[in-house]
């Protein structure tokens, strides 16, 4: 009945296709040349663009509502304050989270991240251990390594395959009495692959073992439901979403939150200070020390509205068709190597092309309007699998279209012209 | 804000090109006297040079290593310029080089050798690090330290 049900959604969300055009006409930085070409830009996996609503959304606030939030009792501290939880409760609903206590705002998915590391890591001791996998960004590396340094915990590390895929054979054994957390991407920057999250999630859960993921990469890509994920973090940032640089989200499961100790102090995070013993906060606000980033937040509450307006099932199927075309067209160039070909991708494509330095390649493509990222992508674990240096990476977002995806084409033909 | 310049020739000049394609004096000198290594961990640009200096001069320089093409090329071309000169000289020769990378008002015309080839690249902030790194790197090994040099 319900398997009815879904295949019924997918229908009908296939059957409206996206309007990229009229997508496209929202977002200002599209609507430029660059170096004299058409701007095709394909680095959203690196930072998307912000629709005209995004930015709206916050001079709005800027122009008429702004004040500090949770302190005033002056009208715009109110309506300040409404923005920032109003927000927060668009958030809850994007991921479908239980409560709004589940949501934290932070930086972006580093300080989410972090932010586990370092509240979780108090409670840790020496010989615990964190399972990870090679293909994370060292944003979910380097806070455990610093953690592993400073409390002594072990890191056990999922390998991969020459697809670019989790090798989950050895899972098992990665596991012991020890074993404190699991941390992943959902879906890696670098390659695109997404991740059996449910079955590790499961896996983890199975022995009562934490779950952090790395959403950075999902969030833009596809429908997002914790409760369905069943994972204890979710980690993402609102500028890769079409949200503002400087804001994200740490959704943690309430349980597991209010076990937690703070890790930054400040105000707002605390109910009463006194030297004789200071009370914390309820949930979330103990962990959001300091004034936030309400109008970061009140863009990111705009985002997701943008997104939720479209659909992201629309979304989703948009992308996948486009990167169907794109791997068809790019891997009929000849000595083009394509870096990560999971059968399960999102809208991602690493490549190099014959011994073509990626940065040489980069600044080819940037001179015929063509933006893409060049280089290890913060994920050189990665990139040491496939002994390589670095990549070139295309990004798809909800704008591209076929005509970005052509000029890449070109523009890569240029540049093997130019080095033959 | 954006002084690139219209046609990509200007950075990858012909010389450039055949200088990537095929570096001079590449490889190794297993009894070097002065050697040092530079990375630009930025782009993963990595290369050592290698110096044979029996008395005041440099008899040979030769460098090994793995970057994009101007790396590369500005690290060939570099080889051919130095060899042969003081290690005062040398020195002398790598902080023009990058006194002219580092300034797109000098006269690009005054780098020595075939150097010039590679002015181009002062129109391309992201990319000027790729040329001075075996630059940089040189002078880390003339200075007899065995230090890693690097762009950050």
């Amino acid at each position: 009945m319900s398997a009815n049900k879904a295949s019924l959604q997918t229908t009908v969300s296939d059957a409206v296709e996206l309007d990229v055009a009229r997508i496209r006409q929202d977002f200002p930085i599209l609507q430029q040349e660059l170096n004299g070409h058409r701007l095709a830009y394909l680095d959203s996996a690196a930072s998307a663009q912000r629709p005209a609503a995004v930015i709206d959304a916050i001079s709005q606030y800027y122009e008429h509502d702004h004040a500090n939030v949770h302190r005033g009792v002056h009208t715009l501290s109110h309506r300040a304050t409404d923005a920032y939880e109003g927000a927060r409760e668009k958030v809850r609903e994007f991921i479908n989270a239980e409560s709004i206590r589940e949501i934290v705002f932070t930086r972006g998915t580093t300080e989410a991240i972090n932010l586990v590391a370092n509240a979780l890591g108090e409670q840790l001791q020496a010989g615990d251990e964190v399972i990870l996998t090679q293909l994370e960004h060292h944003s979910n590396i380097v806070p455990w390594q610093m953690l592993a340094e400073r409390r002594g915990i072990e890191l056990k590390v999922i390998p991969i395959n020459s697809a670019g895929e989790l090798v989950l054979d050895g899972l098992d054994d990665l596991f012991s009495d020890r074993t404190r957390l699991l941390t992943v991407s959902h879906v890696s920057n670098a390659l695109g692959t997404i991740n059996p999250v449910g079955e590790l999630v499961a896996a983890a859960r199975k022995r009562g073992v934490l779950t952090l993921l790395d959403g950075a990469q999902a969030i833009p890509h596809t429908a997002i439901d914790v409760r369905q994920l069943d994972c204890d973090f979710y980690a993402f940032s609102g500028h890769k979403m079409c949200g503002p640089t400087g804001i994200g989200v740490l959704y943690a499961r309430e349980a597991v939150l209010a076990e937690l100790p703070p890790w930054q102090g400040g105000g707002d995070m605390i109910l009463t200070v006194s030297f004789s013993g200071t009370t914390y906060n309820e949930l979330p606000y103990r962990f959001e020390a300091g004034t936030p980033n309400i109008a970061g937040a009140v863009g990111l509450g705009a985002a997701v509205d943008y997104l939720s307006a479209i659909g992201m099932a629309r979304i989703a199927a948009h992308e996948h068709q486009l990167l169907e075309y794109a791997t068809d067209r790019i891997t009929g160039i000849s000595g083009l190597q394509l870096v990560g070909t999971a059968t399960h991708k999102t809208s991602v494509l690493s490549f190099n092309v014959d011994d073509i330095h990626p940065h040489d390649l980069g600044t080819i493509l940037d001179h015929q309007g063509v933006a893409i990222r060049t280089g290890h992508h913060c994920a050189m674990p990665v990139m040491e699998h496939f002994g390589i240096a670095g990549t070139a990476r295309a990004s798809l977002a909800l704008y591209n279209d076929r005509d970005d995806i052509d000029q890449l084409i070109d523009a890569i033909h240029r540049a093997v012209e130019m080095f033959r | 804000m954006n002084a690139q310049p219209t046609e990509l020739q200007d950075l990858y000049r012909n010389t450039v090109l055949e200088h990537s394609r095929t570096p001079r004096n590449f490889g190794r000198i297993d009894d070097a006297d002065r050697q040092a290594e530079g990375h630009n961990p930025l782009c993963g640009d990595k290369l050592t040079v290698y110096l044979k200096i029996p008395g005041d001069h440099i008899d040979t320089v030769h460098f090994e290593g793995v970057g994009c093409a101007i790396c590369m090329a500005s690290a060939s071309l570099m080889t051919e310029v130095v060899a042969g000169q003081s290690i005062d000289a040398a020195r002398n020769t790598s902080e023009s080089v990058l006194g002219t990378f580092a300034d797109p008002d000098r006269d690009a015309e005054n780098l020595p050798g075939q150097v010039p080839a590679l002015a181009g690249v002062r129109s391309y902030p992201s990319r000027i690090k790729c040329a001075t790194l075996p630059w940089k790197t040189l002078i880390q090994a003339l200075s007899g330290e065995s230090l890693i040099a690097t762009t950050e």
